[in-house]
């Protein structure tokens, strides 16, 4: 999933300023699961600002709570347009592909209320990790299921670097050396025979700096 | 082809891939001894000319750091051109931490075109050891992958697209290996990578720990390696025993106890540190696959001499000049 993060308060409060009536949208999907952006975490941030503005002695805020199955899907986004309208500004909790679906769609200011992270998932309460880097084109079948280009802090492609010690990286002790993990998986499994071969430099066109990436499935088209 | 003959076609000459001073030091026979130069972070020349001619006479070829540690520095390839001026060769360091195959590859060409003939090519140390730790990093490619690029410009004539150079760069293609790295298992695995991607010599991590870089060696040897390439040693010399104590704490190194003791022990820390130097040079050479000695005294640069003196490495052997210039 995609994992999300909430902006510090006063960072979000300070957007607000001038503002009286905002719109606030949650997402069931991926914000909901790891706690940023889910219903109940709209219910708190509208209460949090609000206080916030009572504290300040400003003119009062007005929040109108509401939270949509996803953003990053039009169906969804497009029904809050007229409520959009009613309002001097949209926050959205979804991550950055929700802020733009309904900064696309409404018509309206949005500003988004979280950081996005990364595709992770959580390794155990209260704590999540990156997995995938997004790169397009898939290279797990060749690395025991572990991705060097998320894993490994330089993304290499042809095994660890001269910093892996003791099963770490070499930027810090907290981050595990992707390539060890790789190389423990592969021994493991016994198919080290795929650490000898020499991997060729990546196509990154699949990954980034080529604009926006599309999926065009035909097969879907109307 | 006469070496001359070969001069006036820009090619290296017989049997060498490049014709650098460091290639035909092994293709003799000779024990290689380099040694390294750090830029300084401004643009004066001054240091880098000064301990180019110091080491003139007491090494084979000098490195040039490429930002080494992540902090910005004056160019690995325009300090290269300093040290030739002052009558040294260089090997011009280069990582994939800063650069994209494109600029790389301009760079190799720029480099070949100011006379540069041996490159070491590397990773790079993580941008978040350096002064510039909110910088992106590229690894567009890897240190093997550029190993790969540069022989293929050198063998094949053709850039990472396979589009072909017309006066391509002929360099002699240097890798490091890091003997005291984790997964040890995997470490002559990846050194055999090395070779197969076109790797024609090896400059190791530091060795303080024999023992570590001996049972290295023996795995090197078992699989034919170091008959395929050339395999110097890295050394670095210790100045203090707290010196030496910071080392061992450096991610990728390993430095045996006794040693730091023996360091603290001595009424004289810096003269032990380079006799602890120059004994471990002695022993290096012994080491069956071992091909020369790399001396990294970065910021200590004046004690090389001695400890090539020390080590009975002198007098450095001398070739005709090279006048190959493309």
């Amino acid at each position: 999933m995609i994992v999300a993060e909430a902006k510090p308060l006063a960072e979000i409060y300070a957007l607000l300023e001038g503002k009286k009536k905002v719109l606030m949208v949650g997402c069931k999907e991926c914000v909901t699961v790891c706690q940023a952006g889910g219903e109940k975490e709209v219910g708190l941030l509208a209460a949090a600002l609000r206080v916030k503005r009572e504290l300040a002695g400003g003119p009062a805020l007005e929040t109108t709570e509401k939270t949509v199955q996803r953003q990053c899907d039009p169906e969804y986004v497009v029904p809050l347009k007229a409520l959009a309208a009613e309002h001097d500004l949209v926050i959205s909790m979804a991550c950055g592909v929700g802020v733009q679906f309904m900064a696309e769609h409404l018509g309206a200011w949005v500003i988004p209320a979280l950081n996005t992270k990364f595709g992770g998932g959580s390794v155990e309460q209260g704590i999540w990790e990156e997995r995938c880097g997004f790169c397009g084109d898939c290279v797990l079948h060749l690395t025991g299921g572990i991705c060097p280009v998320a894993r490994c802090s330089k993304s290499l492609f042809n095994g660890p670097c001269g910093g892996s010690h003791d099963g770490k990286c070499e930027v810090s002790d907290d981050v595990a050396c992707g390539w060890q993990l790789i190389f423990d998986r592969l021994k493991a499994t016994g198919r080290l025979d795929l650490l000898t071969e020499v991997r060729p430099p990546k196509d990154w066109q699949t990954s980034r700096d080529g604009g926006p990436r599309r999926v065009v499935r035909e097969d879907l088209r109307l | 082809m006469t070496e001359a003959s070969a001069a006036v076609t820009g090619q290296p000459g017989p049997q060498l891939k490049s014709g650098s001073h460091l290639e035909r030091i092994f293709e003799a026979g000779h024990f290689a001894v380099t040694a390294e130069i750090g830029p300084p972070k401004s643009v004066s020349s001054k240091s880098i000319r000064e301990h180019a001619a110091m080491l003139r006479d007491y090494v084979d070829a000098v490195n040039l750091t490429d930002n080494q540690t992540a902090i910005v520095r004056l160019s690995s390839i325009a300090a290269a051109v300093h040290v030739m001026s002052e009558g040294v060769e260089p090997v011009v360091q280069i990582t994939c931490r800063d650069r994209n195959r494109i600029a790389i590859q301009s760079d190799l060409l720029g480099a070949y075109s100011l006379g540069v003939r041996n490159l070491l090519c590397l990773s790079g140390d993580h941008q978040v050891f350096g002064n510039h730790p909110g910088s992106k990093n590229v690894y567009d490619i890897d240190s093997i992958q550029l190993i790969a690029a540069v022989r293929d410009l050198r063998d094949r004539g053709v850039f990472m697209s396979g589009e072909k150079c017309r006066y391509s760069p002929r360099m002699f293609i240097g890798a490091a290996a890091n003997p005291f790295a984790d997964p040890f298992e995997y470490r002559a695995l990846r050194l055999a990578k090395k070779v197969a991607a076109g790797a024609d010599f090896i400059q190791t991590q530091a060795v303080y720990d024999l023992e570590r870089f001996e049972a290295w060696m023996g795995m090197v040897r078992d699989m034919g390696l170091h008959e395929r390439v050339k395999i110097i040693a890295g050394v670095v010399p210790a100045k203090s025993a707290a010196a030496l104590r910071y080392v061992s704490t450096v991610p990728g190194m390993r430095v045996p106890e006794r040693l730091i003791d023996r360091i603290a022990g001595a009424a004289d820390q810096a003269a032990e540190g380079v006799k602890i130097c120059a004994e471990t040079v002695a022993h290096l050479r012994e080491i069956e696959g071992v091909a020369g000695v790399h001396i990294m005294a970065i910021a200590w640069e004046k004690i090389v001499p001695d400890i090539v003196q020390q080590a009975g490495l002198l007098p450095r052997p001398r070739f005709e000049a090279r006048t190959d210039a493309v």
